[in-house]
């Protein structure tokens, strides 16, 4: 579905502050895959949705998706196929614009056009899929999104990156500036979504415990580089305590190495 | 009686200008100040082709070279990344030297005599106060017919959406600096058919009497907020275009007793905007002067009773 190989990206190149983000990055993400990120703070993960999103051109390498090579192409062409969800609920809706008319313009981009942005046969559809949030929003779709609380916003945002049935769908901790009560809420509505379209997922998140049970697939970041990469069997083994004992782990090598480099 | 009739039709005609103000600082919520140079380009390009006996030509021959001029401003924006206002001065200076050049090379033309838009309707319908004001109201209530309903279609809620939050709109597929340009164009080409009209109106063209134009727009818009509040796409216009009307009808009463001179104008219109923009930030200062005083009556009367405290002991021992 989704191919990263040998991705690089270096920010502030030449400069004190120069920082090699993402390190050969190589990662195959299969149809149906729903992968849990984790890492440290800094670790590249966001980076890593940066380049898959098109934020900026990456320095090398190639991102294929769905047989497409999307290297080259701007943020907004590959947002056709992509949706993405970030941490921060502000960003996702317009918060002059009421539901509906959020709902409208995600929706569009694949859906016929009819002369108006709304109609009949769009409002009922926004309806039923709303209703299935269980939040109420069913019965405002009128209401300014700005007038939302943080969860029922990130929901709606929710919706506006799945409406259009997109191939790749990318969870940056979007839950984490939410309340517990309405994280695990909005937890459970992407879980939800994702299994009913079956849409390949990958998801961001600092909750370690989550990034096991959920999904069926889990990454570890390091320094701008993938650490760990485990599935099946393998991963519904692992506990979380071996998971921080490996991370720890991997840490002290690269220290190590780093200190090798520094006295030989 | 003449005065309020003469500043209902200036109001109206300046109305399709307040449109184009509204369109840009309201919805695209971008300081565009293209709108001097593109008022004057609209009386130019008017000029010259009402006085090669176009009058209807011109008109629409405002609306595309406004639309022109918007579309300069947006590509020196998103593909230039030229800082909003700096490429609104960018084009309104270049357009000086273009006005200049369609009017081949005079400040001011005059098209006395010639058909306009105004003559050619006053020989069919008649020519009283009553009809002029008709003539003048058309244009802008054809507009706020027509834009209004733009901004339901797809296209003109992306436009919208490029105003709120321009990050969701590329997150939705789509291109944002294409919705930029095509929100700056039709805000121009408003503010360019405003000045051709009026150069029909007036009889004249000059190349400097869009200077001041964004501030009258703001002001007309603000005054149209003032009124009605801020509310959705379409009262906001209609707003807008109220708010040009009692602009020229403050604006002609003022004048006609004497408050100010007439070249006191552009500070007046200048005066209302600060007033109006200060607003919020007055209120505010107000609200902490008031939780200061308290805060220190409080204190003092704290500091009282704890005196009369110690003196009571005092008094008890
Ligand atoms: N646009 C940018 N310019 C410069 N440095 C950046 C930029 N984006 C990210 N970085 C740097 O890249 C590193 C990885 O950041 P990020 O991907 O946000 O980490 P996280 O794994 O916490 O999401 C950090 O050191 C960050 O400072
Ligand atoms: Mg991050």
């Amino acid at each position: 579905m989704l191919k990263l190989m040998n991705v690089n990206k270096t920010f502030n190149k030449g400069t004190i502050n120069e920082r090699n983000a993402l390190d050969h990055i190589e990662l195959h993400v299969n149809p149906g895959d729903f992968i849990t990120i984790i890492g440290s703070n800094g670790a590249g993960k966001s980076t890593l949705f940066n380049a898959i999103c098109g934020q900026f051109l990456v320095d090398s390498g190639q991102i294929i998706l769905d047989q497409r090579n999307i290297t080259a192409f701007s943020d907004h062409q590959r947002a056709f196929e992509i949706g993405r969800l970030m941490q921060d609920p502000m960003k996702g809706t317009a918060p002059n614009m009421t539901i509906e008319e959020n709902l409208a313009l995600a929706f569009t981009r694949k859906a016929k056009r009819g002369l108006f942005a709304l109609n009949k046969s769009d409002r009922s559809k926004f309806r039923e899929i709303l209703s299935q949030l269980e939040l109420g929003l069913e019965d405002r779709m009128k209401t300014k999104v700005g007038q939302l609380s943080g969860g029922q916003r990130q929901a709606v945002t929710l919706i506006m990156c799945t409406i259009a049935e997109p191939k790749l769908l990318l969870l940056d901790e979007h839950t984490a500036a939410l309340d517990p009560e309405t994280a695990q809420k909005i937890l459970a509505i992407t879980e939800k979504i994702i299994a009913r379209d079956h849409l390949t997922a990958m998801m961001i998140t600092h909750d370690i415990h989550a990034a096991l049970k959920l999904g069926n697939r889990t990454i570890m970041m390091d320094d701008g580089q993938i650490i760990l990469d485990i599935a099946g069997k393998d991963r519904s083994a692992l506990t979380m305590d071996e998971l921080l004992s490996f991370y720890s782990k991997e840490r002290k090598k690269q220290l190590a190495n780093d200190r090798m480099l520094f006295t030989s | 009686m003449i005065l309020l009739v003469g500043s209902l039709q200036l109001g109206f005609l300046y109305a399709v200008m307040a449109m184009g103000i509204y369109i840009s600082f309201r919805i695209l919520n971008t300081p565009d100040l293209t709108v001097d140079g593109s008022f004057s380009l609209g009386m130019a390009c008017a000029a010259v082709l009402t006085a090669s006996g176009h009058p209807i030509l011109a008109l629409i021959a405002t609306l595309f070279f406004g639309a022109i001029a918007g579309t300069a401003t947006g590509l020196l924006q998103t593909k230039l990344l030229i800082h909003p206002i700096l490429s609104g001065i960018l084009v309104m200076t270049s357009l000086y030297t273009v006005n200049l050049a369609i009017m081949g090379g005079r400040s001011n033309l005059s098209v006395a005599g010639k058909a306009t838009y105004f003559t050619m309707l006053k020989e069919t319908f008649g020519g009283n106060m009553l009809m002029m004001t008709c003539f003048a109201i058309i244009p802008a209530l054809l507009l706020l017919v027509i834009v209004p309903i733009f901004f339901k279609t797809h296209l003109g809620l992306a436009i919208r959406a490029t105003g709120d939050n321009e990050e969701m709109v590329r997150a939705s597929s789509i291109n944002s600096n294409l919705t930029k340009c095509i929100g700056l164009a039709i805000a121009n080409a408003c503010v360019a058919l405003s000045g051709g009209l009026i150069s029909q109106y007036q009889m004249f063209s000059d190349v400097s009497s869009g200077s001041g134009m964004v501030i009258i727009g703001l002001a007309s818009v603000i005054i149209g907020e003032t009124l009605f509040g801020k509310r959705g796409v379409t009262i906001g216009i209609a707003s807008a275009m109220i708010g040009s009307v009692i602009y020229r009808i403050i604006v002609a009463f003022a004048l006609k007793i004497d408050l100010f001179p007439s070249y006191a104008l552009k500070l007046i219109s200048a005066v209302i905007v600060v007033i109006a923009l200060s607003g919020p930030s007055v209120q505010q200062s107000y609200h902490q002067m008031k939780i200061r005083r308290e805060v220190r009556r409080h204190a003092k009367r704290e500091a009282s009773t704890a005196y009369a405290e110690t003196h009571e002991c005092k008094q008890d021992l």
